[in-house]
């Protein structure tokens, strides 16, 4: 009875000394896989107009897994991750809850969030061709990575990366799994070198004379070129230039990064409000300036860098659709070799 | 009266219940290890439809194929640079030596996915070398000449077999110093040239240290998951995280990693299989340290080249790179006030494992020792397996038995006490702490191991016949006799923490940084510059040891 209560008394302690820690002023718990760098400018103003501080943790892999195994103790109040795909796993394993907010879907166009509410795109950014300065090409089609003209001149990272799966996700929308093989086979046969590396590897190695075209994510453009990335990288982002490519039936391929409220989110108000502010125009701006990424607000300016590759047209596919055929496009990567 | 009648009863009792006592806590340590490879297991069995049908035709050729190239080709790579650099600095005097000595355990400093990224960006076409080339040859652009491209499997061996052959070097070398000369002595009377005497008798010998650092350089490039993604190399690593990732099939991951697992496991215990009828121990007299042979200076020049070439490799030109980067970066930004919070969070963390990890392995090792047998045997192996795993497995293991433990405290809290607890261990970093020591079990143990194998039994008996207790044996005998294996086992441990990334992103508190995760998050921005602080970083607090190591091996 009494070793009992003295652990007793002791976990109490314990307890309340923890309890007390947390229980200060408002406050708001980030889990995201994408670098807090880019957002904490954000979370920056945020704080400075609202008071409320915002905690919170990098994670490369396993957000979901994390915040599921976490359960109701999780302090988690919004998830951020890139790519739709990664949202929808969230939502499938029953760690968001559905918001309703006359902003949200005021300022988020509709194929850009989840009709259920449980997650809503914040930035996008487009699947884009690097190409050689001294390249003659007005335009694009994705189909044409298959031209043989192409042969031993194509680079891209592995074809299991997220940003590619996406994209043969987006041609499995458009076409069938018999053609999107044979696609996929003869993009693999006209790659200059293993698929791997980064998307801004594109852009050194046609500096490098590797390779004349590549396939990479808008948004670095604007990194390279700014100088944010030092000055080596001014020098491959001005190697090259950007074609916005499309499907011939249809526009460019977009991915997105975006954020849902967490189910056992201790602080669901401030979450929402967090939200709000990050489609607000002043945020969205921040978005287009800091990182290079489309807003997705309509009415909200890109940055000049990436205003300056034309007019983007995005494809019409709602981005459901898309990462529901993500897993046949994983296995044709694997089918037809694309990475070995 | 009394007393003397007493005394060696309560002995005999302590040493009985003592002697229990250690095989249970090996027991205990093997529990703790193979729980989150329980979690894991349990989370594999909850099935992945036609996901080995598909594997089977599509990746797994391909991927068996390349783990196996891989490993057999950084093998061999780091036995040979490893236990030839040993030979070398132990056999030979000459000039340099003693700075190559301790220079020649650098590129542990070096994590694979830094050293694969300074090499990418080295020996690119616009890189310095190529640059310097095409000035040399009058070529004005890279399209008219480059070499070959380093992203490959050749290329990968190459990176991962310079950096990884410390892990052969240290224990090797360690062996050499500590073998008896009587036995090179003998073989000189003989007639056996020096030559001769490596392969006839040095090596025979080294061989526990030889296999103990060829596999813990094999689980590190079978655990990289950095270099190969830079390098496009296919491993079943990658097809893991493809899985579990790409196509969000955590159950389908689990089998894949488990499977690794089973391969591992069969060829360490394949491994330990071949050598089983040997015993390996120095003579119970005290051993004289064999004195290196004086060579011509001509010869010792030579020879310093040889010796540098690993150095120069693993971690002088990539150091040089990361430098550069720094101090350019440093120019242009300045250093961020979190570089001293990150440095603390890194030195602390991994202090902390470090201790855990080597009490544990210490433990392990001796009861191993102590009651010699087929329990101690496969509690040894069972706790030493989470080195094999890949980090990023292990810390889904350890997430989810860990978060799981803390709901249930916290609901026990509340329904007690009314109070929420919280999480406990992922909320305060011990889950970190629990990680490290899963995946570190292995080198901290088997590098006790190592070191006692050569301490022979006779001691053990003596030391015991003289009424000294196991512990007290362990404390007089064994830990004098090992302490340069255990600090070298240390200083492994410490290294690897600080350069450890999946597990720290994954079971980190909120707001907490280190040094590998800082440099992740940059990496993953694209903003290297910014990113090569914290790589230079990692690498200094990687060299401190290495010259702590340096100073304890001299003496010893």
């Amino acid at each position: 009875m009494h070793p009992s209560n003295t652990a007793k008394s002791i976990v109490l302690a314990g307890v309340l000394a923890i309890g007390a820690g947390a229980a200060s002023a408002a406050e708001l718990n980030i889990y995201t896989t994408r670098e807090p760098g880019l957002i904490q400018p954000l979370l920056d103003s945020f704080k400075a107009s609202t008071g409320i501080t915002v905690n919170t943790v990098f994670m490369k892999d396993g957000l979901a897994e994390r915040v599921a195994s976490e359960g109701e103790s999780s302090p988690a109040d919004i998830l951020m991750a890139v790519d739709a795909g990664n949202l929808v796993d969230l939502v499938d394993k029953g760690v968001t809850q559905p918001v309703e907010s006359a902003v949200l879907t005021e300022s988020i166009p509709e194929t850009l969030r989840d009709p259920k509410g449980n997650w809503f795109a914040l930035s996008m950014r487009a699947r884009v061709l690097y190409a050689a300065k001294d390249l003659n090409l007005a335009s694009f089609n994705y189909e044409d990575l298959a031209d043989p003209k192409w042969k031993g001149k194509i680079c891209i990272r592995s074809g299991q990366h997220p940003y590619n799966t996406a994209l043969f996700a987006s041609y499995l929308a458009h076409y069938d799994a018999a053609e999107t093989e044979k696609w996929l086979a003869a993009v693999k046969g006209n790659l200059a070198r293993k698929a791997g590396g980064g998307d801004r590897d594109g852009a050194k190695d046609i500096l490098g004379g590797i390779c004349d075209i590549a396939i990479a994510n808008s948004y670095y453009v604007g990194l390279m070129r700014s100088g944010k990335g030092g000055e080596d990288q001014v020098k491959w982002g001005e190697a090259i230039k950007v074609v916005l490519p499309t499907f011939k039936n249809g526009g460019t391929q977009v991915n997105i990064s975006g954020a849902a409220v967490a189910k056992h989110a201790p602080n669901k108000a401030e979450a929402v409000k967090l939200l709000e502010y990050l489609v607000s125009d002043e945020a969205q701006k921040i978005y287009a300036e800091a990182n290079f990424e489309y807003p997705v607000k309509a009415g909200a300016k890109a940055d000049p860098i990436i205003a300056s590759f034309g007019e983007l047209k995005i494809d019409s596919t709602p981005l459901t659709e898309v990462v529901s055929h993500r897993k046949e496009a994983s296995e044709l990567v694997d089918k037809v070799g694309f990475d070995n | 009266m009394d007393a003397r009648l007493t005394t060696p009863l309560t002995t005999n009792r302590r040493h009985s219940r003592s002697g229990s006592g250690w095989i249970v806590s090996a027991a205990i340590i093997a529990v703790l290890v193979l729980l989150p490879v329980f979690a894991l297991a349990l989370q594999a069995i909850q099935g992945s439809a036609g996901l080995w049908s598909h594997l089977l035709v599509t990746t797994l050729p391909t991927a068996l194929a390349d783990t196996l190239i891989l490993l057999c080709g950084v093998g061999l790579l780091v036995a040979i640079l490893g236990t030839g650099a040993a030979w070398l600095v132990t056999a030979y005097d000459f000039p340099g030596r003693r700075i190559l000595e301790w220079a020649l355990i650098l590129p542990l400093a070096v994590p694979t996915y830094i050293i694969a990224y300074a090499y990418l960006d080295i020996l690119h076409p616009i890189g310095v070398v190529q640059g310097a080339i095409r000035w040399l040859f009058g070529y004005s652009s890279p399209r008219e000449f480059r070499l070959p491209d380093i992203r490959n499997m050749t290329g990968c061996i190459i990176l991962l077999g310079f950096v990884l052959y410390p892990y052969v070097y240290i224990p090797t070398r360690a062996l050499f110093l500590m073998q008896s000369s009587s036995l090179i002595e003998a073989a000189r009377t003989l007639g056996v040239s020096r030559r001769h005497i490596f392969w006839r008798v040095a090596l025979p010998l080294a061989r526990p240290a030889i296999a103990v650092g060829v596999s813990l350089a094999l689980m590190e490039a079978l655990n990289d998951i950095g270099a190969s993604e830079f390098l496009g190399i296919r491993t079943l690593t990658v097809s893991i995280y493809t899985t579990w990732i790409t196509r969000a099939d955590l159950p389908g991951a689990s089998q894949i990693a488990l499977s690794l697992l089973f391969i591992v496991v069969a060829l360490v215990a394949m491994e330990r299989w071949a050598r089983r009828e040997q015993r390996y121990s120095i003579s119970a007299q005290r051993s004289r340290i064999s004195e290196p042979l004086k060579v011509t200076s001509r010869q010792g020049l030579i020879f310093f080249c040889i010796g540098s070439i690993p150095v120069l490799i693993g971690f002088v030109f990539p150091a040089i790179y990361l430098a550069t980067e720094a101090w350019r970066r440093f120019q242009f930004a300045g250093l961020s006030p979190r570089f001293l919070i990150e440095a603390a969070n890194t030195v602390v963390f991994a202090f902390t494992a470090t201790i855990v990890t080597v009490g544990l392995g210490v433990l392990l090792a001796y009861v191993a020792r102590l009651r010699p047998g087929p329990a101690s045997a496969w509690f040894f192996r069972l706790a030493t397996i989470g080195y094999a795993a890949p980090g990023t497995v292990i810390a889904i293991g350890v997430l989810i038995l860990l978060a799981g433990l803390d709901q249930f405290i916290n609901r026990n809290a509340i329904a007690w006490f009314g109070v929420s607890t919280g999480l406990l261990f992922m909320g305060s970093g011990a889950a970190l702490i629990y990680a490290y020591a899963t995946r570190f079990l292995a080198i901290s143990a088997g590098g006790m191991d190592a070191g006692l194998t050569r301490i022979p039994l006779s001691f053990d008996h003596a030391s015991r016949t003289l009424g000294q207790s196991a512990s007290g044996t362990f404390r007089h005998v064994h830990l004098p006799l090992s302490k340069a294996a255990l600090t070298a086992a240390a200083l492994l441990v410490f290294v690897d923490c600080v350069k450890e990334l999946p597990a720290t992103l994954l079971l980190r508190p909120l707001n907490f940084e280190t040094f590998a995760t800082h440099l992740y998050g940059e990496a993953a921005r694209g903003t290297y510059e910014e990113a090569s602080i914290a790589a230079l970083a990692i690498v200094v607090i990687g060299i401190l040891p290495v010259i702590l190591l340096s100073k304890i091996g001299r003496r010893a």
